[in-house]
C-alpha cells in the first residue's frame, strides 16, 4: 500500500501556479529524493503535503494512507503521522524546547490512545536521543530554535522527528548549513529510522546528502512537475550534466 | 489565521462573571461632605482621619481629572456613583463569614476555610469594602507583624498610619490619589518590624461586588529595617454593564536594608467588544527606598479591566537601593491600557529595572509609559528597560512612550523596545507538529511572558499562566 499518493496536483502561491500536474507516490521503507533547480517548486511541494497556509491547490488529491488529507488542518495531518523538517526552524522566545516536544509527542500520544509520557519519562527518552545527535543538555532548557546555530537547528528537526516517530518524513533542504559532523549525526538520525514502515522524500539542491541517506529513487523537479523519475545512478549524471540535460520523459 | 475566528473565540464569555447577591449597606449616589463624614463615621474613623479626608477633599474639588494619558472613554459622573458598600454582618469568626462569600471565594479557587491548613497564605478579604476576615493574624502576631485593614490601623496603629499614609503619595498628588483620599474605604495595612522575615506570603483578594459602587481601597505598606514581605493582590469582578470606577491607593515604604515584593494579578471586568461594561482602573501605586539597601519589587500581571491607568513607581532615595517593575499587559476586546512605571534616582549607586510585556489581540491598545529619572546626586546609578510588544490579529495596537530624565552625565540606562508579532510561521510550525492551534499560540504568548512570571511567587504564576490561557482563550482560532 502507499504511504503518499500525490495525484496531479496543481498548487499556486499566491496568483503565482507553481505545481503543475505533479505526481508522485511514496511507499514505506523506501527513500525518494527529490532534486531540481532553484524555483522549480521543490519547496512549495514540501508545503503542499502538509497543508502549510501560503499554498492553495487548485487541482488535484494527496492521499494518505488512501484518504484525501487536502481539507485537514496542518496539526491534523501532523498527527496522523506527517512530518517536515524545516529548511529554516523558526525561532520561538521563551518556549522551553523540551516543554514544546514533550508537548506535540504527547499530542500524538493523545491521538493515538496511549498514555501521555510524564516529565521524567520523557526527559529518559530526549536526553537518549541528544546524546546520539551529539546535542548539547542545555538543548533541554534553551528556547526553541532561539540562537541556535544552523546545526543546531538541523539536529533539532531530527530530534523531533526521532521522538514523534512519523510515518511520512520529508526533509527539505536537510544538510544546507550543515558542517561534515553535523551532516553526519543528522543521516546516522535518519538513517535510524529507515526501518521499513516509514517513507521518505528528500527535498535537495545538491547531492552531497545523498551520499550518507541512499535514495531508492531519484525525481527531477522542474517547472512545477516531475520530468524524470530514475534509480540513485542519475545523482552522477546530474552531478556532471547539471539539471539542463535532463529532458521530460514522454 | 482567519480575523473573525479570533475575534469569536476571544470574546467568550468573562468566566469569572457571577455576581454576589449580598445585602449591602450602599450609600446613596453622590459625593458632597457629608458621604465622607458618613463613610468616616460607618468606619468609626477617630476625628483626626476625618479632618484629612476632608482637606483632601476640598483639594480635589479644584482639581482636574487628567487626560493626557493614551485612552479614551466617556467622562465618569462622580456624582452618579456610590462611595460606600458593606456587607451588613460584621462578622467575628469564619463560622460567621456569609456562605455566599464563602462561595464566591471558591469559584475564585480561595477557598478561605482550608487556607489555614493549605496554602499557608494569611488572607485578608476583601468583599467589596469591608474587611471581611483577617487569618493568620496569631502567627503574625508572634513576630510582631501588623496585617489588618486599614480602617483597624486607623483605630489601632494611630501613630503609624500618620507617620506614613500620604508620606509616599500625598493626597493632592493627582486626581484620583485625591479622590481616593476623601473617600477610601477599605484596604490594607501591613507592618514589618525590624530584622523580621515575614514567615508568610501576604495576600489581599479584591472583589468588587456591589452595583453601581466605586472602590477606593487604600493599601499601605512599611517594611522596617532589614526586613522583608510579599505582597499578593489578586483581582476579579463579576459582569455587570456599567462601568465602575476603582482608583485604590498603594503606598510602600522599605527603610534600610528592608524588601518588599508586591505581585498583583489584576482581572476585572474588561467590558464587551465594543467597551461596554468593565471596571475603569486608576490606580496610584508607589514605593519609597527610604534607606539604603533597601529594595522594592512590583510585579504585575493586568489582564482585566476596560481602562487602565496604572504606574506602579519606586523613588530610590537610599543609596544603593533598587527598584524594580516587571509588567505583562494584556489588552483584548476593546481593552485600553496606559501602564508602565516611574524609576526616580536619587540615591547613590541605585539601580532599577524594567521589563514590560504588553500584549494586544482583538481591538486593544496598549500603551507603555515609563519614567527613568536621574538626579543629580544619583552617581553610579543604573537603569535597565525593556519594553516589548506582542500583536494578536491586525485591528490592535501597541504604543511605547519612554521618557528618560537624566541629571547625573554618568547615570548609565539602556532601553530596550520590541514589537512583534505572532508570526504566522511560528503558529505554523508549532501545528506542524501536532499542537493546536490555540495551544500554539498560548505556547508562544507564554513563552513572551516568560521573564515576568517567573518573578511571581510559584502558586501564584501558576494562576498568571491560568488567567492569560482563559483571557486569550481562542485569540488564537
Amino acid at each position: 500500500m502507499k504511504t503518499l499518493e500525490i495525484k496531479d496536483v496543481h498548487a499556486k502561491i499566491g496568483e503565482k501556479e507553481i505545481l503543475k500536474g505533479l505526481n508522485l507516490e511514496l511507499e514505506p521503507g523506501k527513500v525518494h529524493a527529490i532534486m531540481g533547480p532553484n524555483g522549480a517548486g521543490k519547496s512549495t511541494l514540501s508545503k503542499t503535503i502538509v497543508g502549510h497556509y501560503d499554498v492553495e491547490v487548485t487541482e488535484g488529491d494527496i492521499l494518505y494512507k488512501g484518504k484525501s488529507i487536502l481539507e485537514m488542518e496542518p496539526e491534523e495531518r501532523a498527527l496522523e503521522g506527517i512530518f517536515l523538517s524545516f529548511q529554516h526552524p523558526v525561532e520561538i522566545p521563551g518556549v522551553n524546547n523540551a516543554y514544546f516536544l514533550r508537548t506535540a509527542l504527547n499530542a500524538k500520544r493523545k491521538h493515538e490512545g496511549k498514555e501521555e509520557l510524564n516529565a521524567a519519562e520523557f526527559l529518559r527518552e530526549m536526553k537518549k536521543y541528544l546524546e546520539m545527535l551529539g546535542m548539547k543538555a542545555d538543548m533541554i532548557s534553551r528556547s526553541l530554535n532561539e540562537g541556535f546555530s544552523g546545526g543546531e537547528k538541523k539536529r533539532n528537526e531530527i530530534l523531533q522527528m526521532l521522538m514523534l516517530e512519523p510515518e511520512v518524513i520529508i526533509l527539505d533542504e536537510i544538510d544546507s548549513g550543515l558542517d561534515i559532523d553535523a551532516l553526519r549525526a543528522v543521516s546516522e538520525g535518519i538513517n535510524m529510522m529507515k526501518d521499513g514502515k516509514r517513507s521518505f522524500l528528500v527535498i535537495t539542491h545538491y547531492s552531497r546528502i545523498l551520499d550518507y541517506i541512499k535514495p531508492d529513487y531519484i525525481h527531477v523537479l522542474k517547472d512545477g512537475r516531475i520530468i524524470k523519475t530514475a534509480g540513485p545512478e542519475l545523482v552522477a549524471q546530474l552531478e556532471e550534466e547539471g539539471y539542463e540535460s535532463i529532458e521530460e520523459e514522454a | 489565521m482567519a480575523q473573525e475566528e479570533i475575534n469569536k473565540a476571544v470574546s467568550g464569555e468573562y468566566a469569572l462573571g457571577f455576581e454576589i447577591d449580598i445585602e449591602t449597606d450602599v450609600v446613596p449616589p453622590g459625593l458632597n461632605e457629608d458621604t465622607i463624614r458618613f463613610i468616616s463615621k460607618k468606619k468609626d474613623e477617630p476625628e483626626w482621619m476625618l479632618e484629612l479626608r476632608l482637606k483632601a477633599f476640598e483639594k480635589w474639588k479644584k482639581m482636574e481629572e487628567p487626560h493626557w494619558a493614551h485612552l479614551t472613554y466617556d467622562s465618569i459622573d462622580y456624582q452618579s456613583i456610590s462611595y460606600f458598600a458593606a456587607p451588613k454582618k460584621g462578622p467575628e469568626s469564619l463560622d460567621e463569614v456569609d456562605p455566599k462569600i464563602l462561595e464566591a471565594y471558591k469559584k475564585l479557587g480561595i477557598p478561605l476555610e482550608e487556607q489555614k491548613q493549605l496554602a499557608g497564605v494569611a488572607v485578608d478579604a476583601v468583599v467589596d469594602s469591608v474587611s471581611v476576615k483577617t487569618t493568620y493574624t496569631e502567627e503574625l502576631n508572634k513576630h510582631g507583624i501588623i496585617f489588618c485593614s486599614i480602617s483597624e490601623a486607623i483605630r489601632d496603629y494611630p501613630e503609624l498610619v500618620k507617620k506614613y499614609m500620604f508620606s509616599v503619595v500625598p493626597m493632592t498628588d493627582n486626581f484620583y490619589a485625591a479622590l481616593n483620599s476623601a473617600v477610601f474605604t477599605d484596604g490594607t495595612f501591613v507592618y514589618i518590624p525590624k530584622g523580621v522575615r515575614c514567615p508568610m506570603e501576604l495576600s489581599t483578594y479584591f472583589r468588587i461586588n456591589a452595583l453601581n459602587t466605586g472602590q477606593f481601597e487604600r493599601t499601605l505598606i512599611v517594611a522596617d529595617e532589614g526586613s522583608y514581605v510579599s505582597y499578593n493582590e489578586g483581582c476579579s469582578a463579576p459582569t455587570r454593564d456599567e462601568n465602575q470606577l476603582h482608583a485604590a491607593v498603594v503606598e510602600l515604604v522599605a527603610m534600610k536594608d528592608a524588601e518588599i515584593k508586591y505581585s498583583t494579578i489584576q482581572n476585572w471586568y474588561p467590558g464587551d467588544e465594543n467597551g461596554k461594561g468593565g471596571i475603569y482602573n486608576f490606580v496610584t501605586k508607589r514605593g519609597i527606598c527610604e534607606g539604603d539597601n533597601s529594595k522594592i519589587s512590583w510585579t504585575q500581571v493586568e489582564t482585566g479591566s476596560a481602562v487602565t491607568w496604572k504606574y506602579p513607581s519606586c523613588i530610590l532615595k537610599g543609596d544603593n537601593s533598587v527598584g524594580e517593575f516587571y509588567s505583562v499587559a494584556v489588552t483584548t476586546l476593546a481593552q485600553q491600557a496606559d501602564t508602565g512605571t516611574k524609576m526616580i534616582h536619587l540615591g547613590k549607586n541605585t539601580s532599577s529595572t524594567i521589563i514590560s510585556k504588553g500584549i494586544s489581540a482583538m481591538k486593544g491598545q496598549n500603551t507603555y509609559r515609563g519614567l527613568v529619572k536621574i538626579g543629580a546626586n544619583a552617581h553610579g546609578a543604573r537603569n535597565y528597560s525593556e519594553c516589548d510588544s506582542l500583536l494578536i490579529g491586525d485591528q490592535c495596537g501597541a504604543h511605547t512612550f519612554p521618557y528618560l530624565e537624566s541629571k547625573d552625565i554618568h547615570g548609565q540606562v539602556e532601553h530596550e523596545a520590541t514589537t512583534s508579532k505572532i508570526s504566522d510561521e511560528q503558529l505554523f510550525y508549532l501545528r506542524q507538529r501536532g499542537i493546536d492551534e490555540e495551544s500554539a499560540v498560548s505556547m508562544i504568548v507564554h513563552g513572551f511572558c516568560k521573564e515576568v512570571f517567573s518573578q511571581l511567587p510559584m502558586e501564584y504564576a501558576v494562576e498568571a499562566k491560568a488567567l492569560l490561557e482563559l483571557t486569550l482563550e481562542g485569540s488564537v482560532g
